[in-house]
């Protein structure tokens, strides 16, 4: 295990084999524009794909980190595509605006709620995050003035420095992409890091930490706002990606869908959360042409993937479920 | 004499009409370990729990290095030096040996809200915590998950994270219970060695080794204090022969 005694020196090979799979994931989205899937579909389909994966990477800091399940997570992409277009219907259109107020802003929800939903633990956590997606879906369905419940069209996508650079397909896809890769890398780094250790040790034991002398909420809390500010930047992209933001940017079964993304990925690796979202988007997105009642199918896939692959795909695929404290 | 590390002001708790804890006062000093025993249901887990904050006493007060710290809470009271052990072994099982008493080296030592750097790799971490294990004789075992390490090595690994506190008082809640022969004759020798360094309040129902180990005992039976005393006034006092002991013990 990498977080053992004494701090091999992890050569290139050792890294490679380590985050081998996401490595070649980032490779593979790099690749792909330009390997037969650059047309307008696939690229569609890809942004959203890494903007779900991207999302499933904070929320997984949340659930496979320190063992918080949170049902409230779109409410902070919800936060983060809202500031898109609220920026956008008082005419600002800037990304160095709007990304980090996108970003913040979620941050900030996510802090305000999670500082009172952090009092309570298990299914109690999970009913008071849900009630709190659901505020804030109510809320954003009665924002008159951007949409309500029709939702607001945005005429344009963000704009960097005046220069209309989103606009081009194939730049979205590798802003999206670079998005990702870098939130994957801080997330991994994080949960490496003397928080991440005290994080992981509160998912493992809590009364362990208390008997250190760490006391955990507030280190809960933090990892609670930076989960949301990766909400935050993934309800951007998404309002970007889809030039639209309604309520249904956080709807409870969007939270539904991002926790089951996590999971079917697995709890042993971050990486989990990626490959969560990218099957779960493909599955859905070969499903629907088979049959419009697609739903049927699907449910019963995820059932048998939940008891077939108990460690998710990173503990079915490469065999290769680390041990639950690790570093991920 | 010394000031004492810990002293206990008449402590109550009640559960219900059930006085758990019922006007216990007593002290432990400096290099002393002073053992705490009685029959099941006395008591004597509660107070360790009143002792080290993860129970509110109903009134009395518990006093740390001459300070009182009957309202702080457990966290708190491990970063001022009162380190507790637990009855059933608390450990990170995922964690590595080494980063389990990492983590309590890390607790006392800068900032835990340090986001990119890998802790993994902070050389004075594991150099303190490699010696908090090898304290405790547990240092070939550094790499290897606390989950798997036997029962005995568990309890070692308990005392190393307690010790790399770097704490001031040991509240050993029964370190043996569950260890086979063997591993109790090894942490009974590794619990002499600690006294040089810390005072210990130890709880066990092990006889020989509460009376090979303690310089002073205190008797507890239904929340109450019967006697505080050195091993030999405790092996005469008639009130714990008849009581608790029991003749064979005694022989």
């Amino acid at each position: 295990m990498a977080d053992g005694a004494a701090p091999t020196a992890a050569g290139p090979a050792a890294r490679l084999s380590r985050d081998g799979l996401p490595l070649l994931l980032f490779a593979l989205l790099a690749a792909a524009p330009f390997a037969g899937f650059g047309d307008g579909a696939s690229l569609t389909l890809m942004a959203r794909a890494m903007i779900l994966a991207l999302a499933a990477t904070g929320l997984w800091l949340l659930v496979g980190g320190a063992g918080l399940i949170s049902l409230g997570h779109a409410a902070t992409l919800g936060c983060g595509a809202y500031a898109v277009a609220i920026l956008d219907a008082h005419g600002i259109t800037e990304g160095a605006i709007v990304f980090p107020v996108a970003i913040l802003g979620a941050g900030l929800f996510a802090f305000l709620t999670g500082a009172v939903s952090l009092r309570t633990s298990g299914v109690h956590f999970i009913m008071i995050t849900l009630a709190f997606g659901q505020m804030a879906f109510f809320t954003a369905a009665s924002l008159a003035a951007y949409g309500g419940d029709d939702g607001y069209t945005l005429y344009g996508r963000t704009e960097f420095l005046g220069g209309r650079l989103l606009e081009s397909r194939l730049v979205f896809h590798f802003v999206c992409l670079g998005a990702l890769a870098l939130v994957w890398a801080l997330c991994r780094a994080v949960l490496a890091s003397r928080f991440g250790r005290v994080l992981r040790a509160t998912r493992e034991n809590p009364l362990r930490v208390q008997a250190v002398g760490f006391s955990p909420y507030p280190y809960r809390l933090a990892a609670y706002t930076l989960a949301g500010m990766t909400g935050g930047l993934a309800g951007a992209l998404l309002a970007n990606a889809t030039e639209f933001v309604s309520p249904a940017i956080l709807a409870w079964q969007r939270s539904g869908d991002l926790l089951f993304a996590v999971i079917l990925g697995g709890l042993g690796r971050l990486h989990g959360a990626m490959l969560g979202a990218f099957a779960f988007l493909l599955l859905e997105e070969t499903l629907s042409h088979v049959t419009a009642h697609w739903r049927l199918l699907f449910g019963p896939l995820l059932v048998l993937a939940v008891i077939f692959l108990p460690g998710g795909l990173v503990g079915g695929l490469v065999g290769g479920r680390r041990k639950p404290g690790g570093p991920a | 004499m010394s000031a004492p590390l810990l002293a206990l002001r008449d402590l109550r708790k009640h559960f219900g009409g059930l006085a758990v804890t019922d006007g216990v006062s007593l002290e432990v000093r400096p290099g002393e370990i002073h053992a705490v025993i009685g029959p099941n249901g006395a008591g004597k887990t509660t107070l360790i729990h009143q002792i080290s904050g993860t129970l509110r006493p109903d009134s009395g007060q518990v006093r740390f290095l001459g300070e009182d710290v009957t309202a702080l809470p457990f966290a708190r009271r491990v970063r001022r030096g009162l380190a507790r052990t637990f009855q059933i072994t608390s450990i990170l099982p995922g964690f590595s040996a080494l980063e389990n008493a990492a983590l309590a080296v890390q607790a006392r030592s800068g900032s835990s809200f340090r986001f990119l750097r890998p802790a993994a790799a902070e050389a004075g971490l594991n150099r303190e915590a490699l010696a908090a294990l090898a304290a405790v004789g547990l240092a070939h075992r550094a790499a290897v998950p606390a989950g798997t390490l036997s029962h005995g090595e568990k309890r070692q690994l308990e005392l190393a994270i307690a010790i790399a506190t770097r704490p001031r008082l040991l509240l050993l809640d029964e370190p043996l219970a569950g260890a086979g022969a063997e591993e109790t004759e090894r942490l009974i020798g590794i619990l002499g060695r600690l006294r040089a360094e810390y005072g210990i309040l130890l709880v066990e129902h092990d006889m020989r080794a509460v009376f090979a180990l303690a310089d002073r005992i205190s008797v507890l039976a239904q929340g109450r204090l019967v006697t505080t005393g050195t091993t030999g006034e405790i092996r005469a006092h008639p009130e714990v022969r008849a009581a608790y002991l029991g003749e064979d013990e005694m022989a």
